[in-house]
This record gives structure tokens, C-alpha cells and sequence, in this order.
């Protein structure tokens, strides 16, 4: 983000008293996914039967467009394996809403390539986590790396310059970021590097992936090295604390820049807080989401000043902001105390004194296995979910 | 949509004369906020603001003036004043918010 003119108090205090629309806002689509990556943030899989239609997404784009929304990130789950993907997309660019949406690359043929690299209004993220196919398939799954490989590969002799390549920085591939940098610059794809969020399914694995503190110097050390060259989504925010601030704006921006629709129209802070403590309200009720975005009592309470709790008193609190609010709740940390990868070491601290017996449980789980939720009283009958277009695939084992 | 080629990233301050016929890229949606207002550029896919309501209005008057100086005139903006908006809009040629018009 550039700056322009005269500015008469901080940009980012004005940002967190919120806006008429959000900057950044994530739509997952669906929930169904083909691969089962260990860290999904939204614990994807299964298409849920109550997802949005064809026409509710329309009239959420339509509601996007009165409220001045640039774009917004379509993820999901696997958007692209929604029949209907390419028609939404059409439909938002139709209607002034840009698109930029994350997929594995599954569905990226060069047919679908070409059509992409037509559109300024449309813009494509390729997650992939591991320079090379041992590190990222141990993550995303058997065969992702090079699916994302090929679906670049077709970007790339469409012509499409400047896609995404998107990395999730974990400990395993937190020594890649050359090696990752020289494969976006190989495709002509810009690099884009966020941090592990212990949501979702990432919440059983963060101990064992997150990046450790010596990993976490040098991520920050090779960024501020990189400038506006490689873009982070603000997400590497608490790493301020270390001195020089990260390009972007440097706050938590959720419900106050930023929020998340999932697939069945409710409506998130961010896409890292799927949890019922962050439900803001949903796109169905009554004044849609306009009305959830400017008058939930849990965003009116996130556009309050915050307290710094147990940081207020730390030299570096003006920077980091005390950290991410999602990974503080999902490990078990107050919201108003250190994030759990606090640059100066409060998180260990806490995270010790917190323990791991009543850790929130990041919730609704769509995964294909592992953790069903329970129904009181009756269980969610699976068979619905069979009409999904991936119902029968299998990924493989991860 | 047909394909338009992506500007590059310019080069801040680059070649801004306050003495021309300027306006906004087509590819520039602009979204008023409490503050001043969001710009979006769609094709080199950056975001910027305007920091207050007086910079918004010469961005919006660029186009209907004969140089930038008479869209700042038109909003009240000269004498000392100006030096910091002429910096503000050479920041937005930077970033190929706004272009110069080749032909009134």
C-alpha cells in the first residue's frame, strides 16, 4: 500500500475505528475440497449442504458492489471445484468486483488459464508450501506440488504475469524463501508469504509447524530485505516488535479492515477466527451483510480502542500491537496479553502458564476425517454431502 | 473484458507536472471513507488513499481542469498550502493512479 497527502492523525488509527466496506475481505465458497492440507484454516473437505446458491451468491456480489468492494479473496476449501465458480467470477467482474481467489491449481487448464490472463479484474493465488514436492506434499498432500507446479506452468504461457504464488511459512520450509522467490520469478508470478494460523486443522499441528524463534528472525530479517517486493497480507505484524515495522498498514485488521464470509453466509472478523466467539452475524438475515459489517455488536467491539492487557506496559507494544488475536484464542492465550510467537518471548511464557487442557476447538470441522462434530439429539447425515462434485475422490493418504 | 496491459509499478514522483492536463486511470475505483478515501487500481493491483476530503476533491476535479493547479485552485488548495498536495499527487503518478492526458 502507497501513501498519498498530509496526514493528520495515523492512517492505521483511523483504519481501526473501521470502514464503510472492508479492504480485505475472504469469501470461502465451499468447503469441499480435493486435497486435506494438515494446517487448512477452515478445516475443509465436505461440501456443506447449506452452502450459499448461485443466486444468494449473486446477491451478495450485488450488495458488494453498492458498498464500494475493490474485490474480494474467494477461497474456500477449493473454490474452483464449485460448478459454478467461473459463472460467479463473471458475474463479480460484471459488477465492478474484482477477483482474486486461492486455489491448488486443480482446475487450472490452459483453456482456463488463457480466459484468466484476459482480465485485469481477475487475479489467481496458487497455495503452495514447499519449494520442493518432499517438504510441501508432507503438508498439502501427495501430487499438490505438482499440480501447482503444472497450473503455474499454465498461467505462466497464457501470459498471465504476476499471479500468486502463495506460501504459508512453516518450520519445515521457513530455509526455502530463495528458493521459493526464484521459482515465482521463473513463472513471473509475484511471492506471497503469510504466517501459520493455529485455526482450523492448523490448531492440532501449530506446535509442530509453526516456525521456531530462530526461523522467525530470519523470516522477518529476509522480508525486510524484500520490501513491497514480496507481499505478506499484513500478516507478519507481530514480527514489528523486532524493530523496523513490515510494509502495510501493521494492525490486526479484523472487522475492522477485514472479514470473512464462509460458505454458508456467516459472517467471520477473519478468515483465521472460524469459531463461534468471532460469528459477527450472517448474509442471509435481515440487511444482509452491509448490515453485519457496520452494525454487529462484535465489530462495534473490535473497532473500540483495545486494551493491551498484560502488554501495555512492553516497549514494543506500540509496534506489534500485542499480535494476532485468532492465534492468541485458538492457543488458549487472552486476548489481551502476548501473541503466542511474541518476538521478545512472552508467548513461551504464557503458552507454559496457559497449558493445553481447554483449548477452544476450532469449529465447523468439514474434514473428510478426523473430528466429526457432535448433534445433540440427531447426527448430521453424511449423505447430503455425498452430492458434492468430489464426493469418491480421494486425494490419497496424506 | 478485454485485455488491457498491466502498468508497471511507476516510479514515484516521476515526471509530475503540476502545469498539465492530469486525471484518474480508468482502471482506478475510488470508495469515499470518514477519512478522506480507498483508491483501488485494478491493473497494477494496488491499493492507496487519500488522506483527507480536500485531496479527494482535486483527485475527482483533475479531469474537468486544464492542469492540476487549477484543480487544486478549484478546491481552495494554493499559496503554501500546495506544496504538500503537489507531493500527494506525485505520488499517485507514481503509482499510475492518475495519468496525464495526452489530448483535451
Amino acid at each position: 500500500m502507497t501513501a498519498a497527502p498530509a496526514a493528520p492523525a495515523s492512517l492505521a488509527d483511523q483504519f481501526a475505528h473501521g470502514l464503510a466496506a472492508p479492504i480485505c475481505l475472504t469469501w470461502e465458497l465451499t468447503y469441499a475440497c480435493n486435497l486435506a492440507c494438515v494446517h487448512c484454516l477452515s478445516s475443509s473437505g465436505r461440501r456443506d449442504p447449506r452452502e450459499l446458491s448461485t443466486a444468494q451468491c449473486q446477491a451478495v456480489i450485488d450488495e458488494l458492489q453498492r458498498m464500494g468492494v475493490f474485490y474480494v479473496n474467494i477461497g474456500g476449501g477449493e473454490p474452483t471445484v464449485r460448478p459454478d465458480f467461473w459463472e460467479l467470477t463473471d458475474y463479480a467482474v460484471a459488477h465492478q468486483v474484482g477477483v482474486k481467489f486461492s486455489t491448488n491449481g486443480i482446475k487450472i487448464t490452459p483453456a482456463v488459464a488463457s480466459r484468466l490472463a484476459g482480465s485485469d479484474y481477475i487475479d489467481v493465488q496458487i497455495s503452495l508450501d514447499g519449494a520442493t514436492a518432499t517438504v510441501n506434499d508432507a503438508v498439502r498432500g501427495p501430487g499438490s506440488h505438482t499440480t501447482a507446479l503444472r497450473a503455474m506452468g499454465h498461467l505462466a504461457d497464457a501470459g498471465f504475469r504476476g499471479f500468486k504464488l502463495s506460501v504459508v511459512v512453516t518450520r519445515q520450509n521457513a530455509g526455502q524463501l530463495d528458493d521459493f522467490a526464484a521459482l515465482a520469478d521463473q513463472y513471473g508470478a509475484q511471492l506471497r508469504l503469510t504466517r501459520l494460523r493455529p485455526a482450523g486443522r492448523g490448531a492440532q499441528v501449530w506446535h509442530e509447524l509453526h516456525p521456531t524463534a530462530d526461523q522467525q528472525r530470519a523470516v522477518y530479517d529476509w522480508l525486510v530485505r524484500h520490501g513491497e517486493q514480496v507481499l505478506t497480507g499484513d500478516s507478519f505484524f507481530h514480527l514489528a516488535g523486532y524493530g523496523e515495522a513490515l510494509p502495510g498498514l501493521n494492525l490486526c485488521g479484523a472487522g475492522r479492515v477485514v472479514c470473512l464470509i464462509d460458505p454458508v453466509g456467516d459472517v467471520y472478523a477473519c478468515p483465521f477466527a472460524i469459531h463461534e466467539s468471532f460469528l459477527a452475524g450472517n448474509v442471509l438475515s435481515p440487511g444482509g451483510f452491509t448490515s453485519v459489517w457496520r452494525d454487529s455488536e462484535l465489530f462495534a467491539g473490535l473497532r473500540r480502542p483495545q486494551s493491551g492487557g498484560a502488554c501495555t506496559s512492553c516497549s514494543a507494544y506500540d509496534a506489534c500491537r500485542g499480535g494476532c488475536m485468532a492465534a492468541k484464542f485458538f492457543t488458549g492465550l487472552p486476548l489481551d496479553g502476548p501473541d503466542p510467537e511474541c518476538v521478545l518471548g512472552h508467548g513461551e511464557a504464557a503458552l507454559a502458564a496457559a497449558g493445553q487442557s481447554a483449548l477452544p476447538v476450532p469449529a465447523p470441522d468439514h474434514s473428510r476425517r478426523g473430528p466429526v462434530p457432535v448433534r445433540i439429539g440427531r447426527r448430521r447425515p453424511d449423505r447430503p454431502c455425498d452430492d458434492s462434485p468430489l464426493a469418491g475422490f480421494t486425494a490419497g493418504d496424506r | 473484458m478485454t485485455r488491457q496491459p498491466q502498468a508497471p509499478p511507476g516510479q514515484p514522483g516521476a515526471g509530475f507536472d503540476l502545469d498539465r492536463p492530469w486525471r484518474l486511470d480508468d482502471r482506478v475505483a475510488v470508495r469515499p471513507e470518514p477519512f478522506g478515501a480507498l483508491l483501488y487500481h485494478f491493473g497494477t493491483r494496488r491499493l492507496s488513499f487519500l488522506k483527507n476530503q480536500t485531496v479527494l476533491t482535486i483527485v475527482r476535479g483533475l479531469a474537468e481542469h486544464p492542469t492540476a493547479r487549477a484543480a487544486c485552485a478549484s478546491a481552495g488548495v494554493t499559496g503554501e498550502a500546495l506544496p504538500a498536495y503537489e507531493r500527494a499527487l506525485a505520488t499517485l503518478a507514481g503509482s499510475a493512479m492518475i495519468r496525464e492526458r495526452t489530448a483535451s
